[in-house]
């Protein structure tokens, strides 16, 4: 074997190694180098640095055996410089310094995980609600801020402001890296959550996985509430969560066909469906219903299994359906849920019980740009036989919609209402 | 960190009170007050005459603008703060929200721009 190929080998590795690190550690480095500081943009900066020169130093002296600590080690003193270059004070520069101590004090590869604490604050209720997904998924995951960019539709240039102001604002606020106590829990935990389920979400709608940035998202988001349940056993809405996600994972390649055309749940092959997926789903659903606190990830999770078992066995389930959604509405009302519940009820009563309970959402601005509200419109008009305010409503569904197999969809749709 | 807690409300509301209910507000801050003080963490606070009593002042060409009455027109209007040093964001906002400024009005929370970065732009 020639040097040359064995450098080139030798950097391979470094290079998946540190990939692997940057996957597994990024949030748990950045959540150690910003706990007392709350500096995350200095965090990450150093973190580049260690990453860097890891890239640099690993294909020539080998993986360390405890990367993790590697990194760390690097981090911390380019942060402590940093903190002096800047001149930030002696606060900063002390509290790296303490941090660097209790650090070497531990046993190496047994770096303690704040990951947790780093959620809280990147959701913390004082940021920008549309911020926090993207802040998450970058402090904690690593994610650059052109790729969270374009999962959320935005311009590169433009994230990266609003990350930067965020991460200003946890710094000069006093954003805490902190896990609230167990009476604040309940309050808080909801926008991690949220935050968590809004990056699957903006993954989920890339079906295809045409756009790799979004289905990475989405098995990112998934990482995340494996690692939220891991971190916070206990609490049921956190489990029901990862059941919900799930669900949707297990069915998530059924949405297509062979040729790539939009399959709707009624029309998926249950056998298609990712079983052992499902299983896991409905055992943390069952943990989560041994604590006897309902939430809102829960009922949509129980939603999720009722359509599973439905469409599995064949039998009508949409009184159960209804119902669920009844709760859902009292604990956390919406446009979006009610439309969802209009749509069982159309399937238990018939068309016109739903157009009913639609018809005081119809001057509701919040839908008048929500896609799946004018598809159900449309089809329960036409069902009713109300052929003329079934096609406008058909027309405004395919102009909002992005994607272009369920826009084809919706248009096979319409023409069946327009016999040629 | 220290951060000032500033308490915003409608002054209307305080005149149209009975006397019975300006003496259960008065009580209440004394209240929250002898809270903060006990918990040690109190470093000044002052509740503020009504706007009908603010001059605003600026210079123009050099010279001092005088008008009558507040900068900000808004319907809610300062009357008071509390300075406080507490560890971070999360026990400001504690220490916000059981104010009774949080109750009839709404609290806004700053933190104080540390004197040794005085040179420093806000970021």
């Amino acid at each position: 074997m020639n040097p040359g190929g064995g450098e080139l080998h030798s950097a391979h590795a470094a290079h998946v190694t540190a990939e692997a690190v940057a996957r597994r550690s990024y949030g748990k480095l950045v959540a150690l180098l910003a706990m007392r500081t709350r500096d995350v943009a200095a965090a990450e900066d150093a973190l580049a640095d260690a990453f860097a020169a890891a890239l640099a130093d690993w294909p020539r002296h080998g993986c360390p055996a405890n990367p993790e600590g590697w990194l760390m080690t690097v981090a911390r003193r380019r942060a402590i410089d940093g903190a002096r270059h800047r001149r930030v004070g002696d606060e900063v520069t002390n509290q790296l310094a303490i941090l660097a101590d209790e650090i070497d004090q531990r046993e190496a590869g047994a770096l303690p995980d704040r990951r947790l604490a780093l959620l809280f604050a990147c959701t913390h209720p004082a940021l920008d609600a549309a911020i926090r997904t993207p802040l998450m998924l970058q402090v904690v995951l690593g994610l650059d801020a052109k790729t969270v960019a374009s999962a959320f539709l935005t311009s590169p240039s433009a994230m990266a402001k609003r990350l930067a102001r965020a991460k200003t604002k946890i710094r000069e606020a006093g954003i805490p890296f902190t896990v609230p106590e167990p009476e604040e829990l309940p309050g808080r935990i909801d926008a991690v959550l949220q935050a968590v389920y809004a990056a699957y979400a903006e993954g989920w709608t890339d079906p295809v996985g045409g756009d790799t940035v979004r289905r990475d998202l989405a098995d990112e988001a998934l990482f995340l509430a494996q690692l939220l349940v891991e971190l916070l056993p206990d609490e049921p809405e956190t489990l029901g969560l990862l059941a919900l996600m799930l669900y949707a994972q297990a069915r998530r390649d059924a949405r297509r066909d062979a040729e790539g055309n939009y399959v709707p749940l009624s029309a998926q092959d249950p056998a298609a469906w990712n079983a052992p997926m499902i299983d896991t789903a409905d055992a943390l659903l069952r943990r989560a219903s041994t604590f006897q606190a309902i939430g809102r990830f829960q009922l949509e999770a129980a939603l999720q299994s009722a359509h599973v078992y439905r469409c599995r066995t064949g039998r009508p389930n949409w009184d159960a359906v209804v119902q669920f959604y009844d709760a859902l509405l009292s604990i956390a009302a919406s446009p979006v849920v009610a439309v969802n519940r209009a749509i069982a009820l159309g399937q238990r009563d018939g068309p016109q019980a739903a157009l009913d309970a639609l018809a005081r959402y119809e001057d509701d601005a919040r839908l008048s740009d929500y896609q799946p509200y004018w598809a159900a419109r449309a089809d329960l008009l036409a069902r009713v036989g109300a052929t003329r305010e079934a096609l406008e409503a058909y027309d405004v569904a395919i102009g909002l919609e992005r994607d272009p197999a369920v826009r084809r969809f919706l248009q096979g749709k319409r023409s069946e209402l327009t016999p040629t | 960190m220290q951060y000032l807690l500033m308490i915003y409300s409608e002054e209307d509301g305080w005149n149209k009170m009975t006397d019975g209910e300006r003496q259960q507000g008065v009580a209440a801050y004394q209240a929250y007050t002898e809270s903060l003080r006990k918990a040690d963490v109190l470093l000044g606070s002052n509740r503020l005459q009504n706007t009908n009593t603010a001059t605003t002042v600026r210079l123009v060409d050099g010279k001092a603008q005088v008008l009558d009455g507040p900068y900000s027109d808004s319907k809610e209007q300062l009357a008071g703060y509390y300075l406080i040093d507490v560890p971070d964001l999360d026990a400001a906002i504690a220490w916000a929200s059981r104010c009774p400024g949080a109750a009839h009005g709404l609290m806004e929370v700053r933190p104080i721009w540390p004197t040794a970065t005085y040179a420093q732009t806000a970021a």
